[in-house]
């Protein structure tokens, strides 16, 4: 099939499929007429019920907890998967970083981004973290906060070169610290079964605070797992991904 | 069941009404334009940029925690991932 | 306005499935399901969105202000992340075809065999 009969083929289908979609799109309640109710009834309750003030994060890693401990997974198993799919093939051997190496066709790192890249560097982690750690007060939580923390290790491979940053996050420590903020969410989840309760309630005091760091029992518990995992996650890819740019010469 | 009640994070409707426009326009203009941006880093580029726009988007409508995770992954992560791609199997092909 | 953010959501996903129809290369198609991907949020968090109601925040209104769904602002949360981690997956697919095959273009992709 040619592009031209490909394109011809794909605006016939196209319009109708988009016909569709439109006609179903317009038997929703227009935009800004939500009928509700369960964003409400999560609204009117969650303040009281988990004391946490984000109520995003009260659903997140409270009332749809179980399925956030499986998206999770899917993170985890797309980490592995990339490194499955990366592995060292026949044929190809490693060689010492691009960065060392003296036949390097990328002009040397210059000063300037170094210095911004090691600016950033401090502030990125401790916004993470704080991301990480407020997920039941602020419009947070691990997600987010670990994809920042992980920025944060993929400044120092910006600011120096690629051996510091594998000093930095060696793959052992960075599996294992994925593994702990897997696992540990589903630990939680589990040690509620422990008290004769549901998986994942929220089974810990929830503080007299609405909204502080202490309130909200296992949400903010939950949030640290996951940002434990998120910030892994990312590093694991990345790091992969250098290998397979820097490290990895000649292939089957 | 929508009371108008008036807090200190209320904006006049029809104000809200036009932002949200203008940026659903810049949403849709920018969707057209990464896809049809040929040049590989380009589009990373402006996948980049597109990214930063659903960021706004999702703050004019309401949601902060939705848009500070397309900040984070939109703008700086997905970014990465895709030029490593592209500079590990650019090489032979230019 | 009523249905405007519908529409554009309608627009976003032709794009995306037209830019992957007509791709020639893999990378190229690959940010092209992202674009389609982004259509979800859009919808998502339009479907959940109250006129004059405001985040979804209890930090310093009362639990009676008029607030927008949080129940699709999850989904939307975790939508972003799903996306990343396809991503990733995705390129490394594309980075393994191009080095057995030294193309990324799908045209001649489809005429090799591994």
């Amino acid at each position: 099939m040619t592009p031209g009969q490909r394109r011809a083929m794909f605006l016939i289908g196209g319009a109708g499929l988009v016909a569709f979609v439109v006609w179903g799109l317009l038997g929703l309640p227009g935009f800004g007429h939500y009928p509700g109710p369960y964003g409400f009834i999560i609204n009117r309750f969650a303040l009281r019920q988990t004391h946490a003030t984000g109520t995003v994060s009260a659903v997140n890693f409270d009332y749809r907890g179980f399925d956030t401990v499986g998206e999770e997974f899917i993170l985890f198993a797309a980490a592995a998967g990339v490194a499955t799919v990366l592995r060292t093939l026949r044929g190809e051997r490693e060689r010492s970083p691009a960065d060392q190496a003296a036949d390097r066709d990328a002009p040397p790192t210059s000063g300037a981004v170094r210095m911004a890249a090691l600016m950033f560097t401090g502030p990125l982690v401790v916004m993470g973290w704080w991301l990480t750690s407020h997920a039941q007060t602020n419009p947070s939580g691990g997600f987010q906060g670990g994809v920042v923390l992980a920025t944060a290790f993929i400044m120092v491979y910006l600011a120096g070169e690629f051996l510091v940053f594998e000093r930095f996050s060696p793959v052992d420590v960075t599996d294992a610290v994925e593994a702990v903020g897997a696992g540990g969410f589903a630990a939680v989840g589990v040690a509620a079964l422990g008290f004769g309760l549901a998986y994942l309630t929220n089974f810990l005091p929830k503080g007299q605070v609405y909204g502080s760091v202490s309130s909200s029992g296992t949400i903010a518990l939950i949030s640290f797992f996951v940002g434990m995992e998120v910030a892994a996650a990312f590093i694991l890819i990345v790091v992969e991904l250098l290998d397979q740019t820097l490290l990895i010469r000649g292939g089957g | 069941m929508i009371v108008a009640v008036s807090t200190p994070f209320t904006v006049p409707i029809g104000f809200m009404d036009a932002l949200q426009v203008t940026v659903l326009i810049l949403i849709a203009a920018g969707a057209t334009a990464v896809v049809l941006t040929r040049r590989h880093v380009h589009q990373v580029l402006a996948l980049s940029v597109y990214g930063v726009l659903l960021a706004v988007l999702f703050l004019v409508f309401q949601a902060p925690d939705v848009a500070l995770s397309a900040l984070t992954v939109g703008a700086v992560a997905l970014p990465i991932i895709l030029l490593l791609t592209l500079a590990k199997t650019g090489k032979r092909e230019e | 306005m009523t249905y405007f953010p519908f529409i554009v959501v309608a627009w976003i996903l032709a794009v995306g499935l037209y830019g992957i129809v007509t791709s020639r290369h893999l990378v190229h198609q690959i940010i092209c399901l992202i674009v389609v991907q982004s259509s979800t949020y859009v919808l998502l968090l339009g479907v959940g969105y109250v006129t004059g109601a405001v985040a979804p925040y209890y930090w310093d209104i009362t639990v009676h202000t008029p607030a927008v769904d949080p129940v699709v602002q999850a989904l939307a949360l975790t939508d972003v992340v799903v996306e990343a981690a396809v991503t990733a997956l995705l390129c490394s697919v594309a980075i393994q075809a191009h080095k057995r095959f030294g193309t990324l273009d799908p045209q001649e992709l489809a005429t090799m065999r591994g």
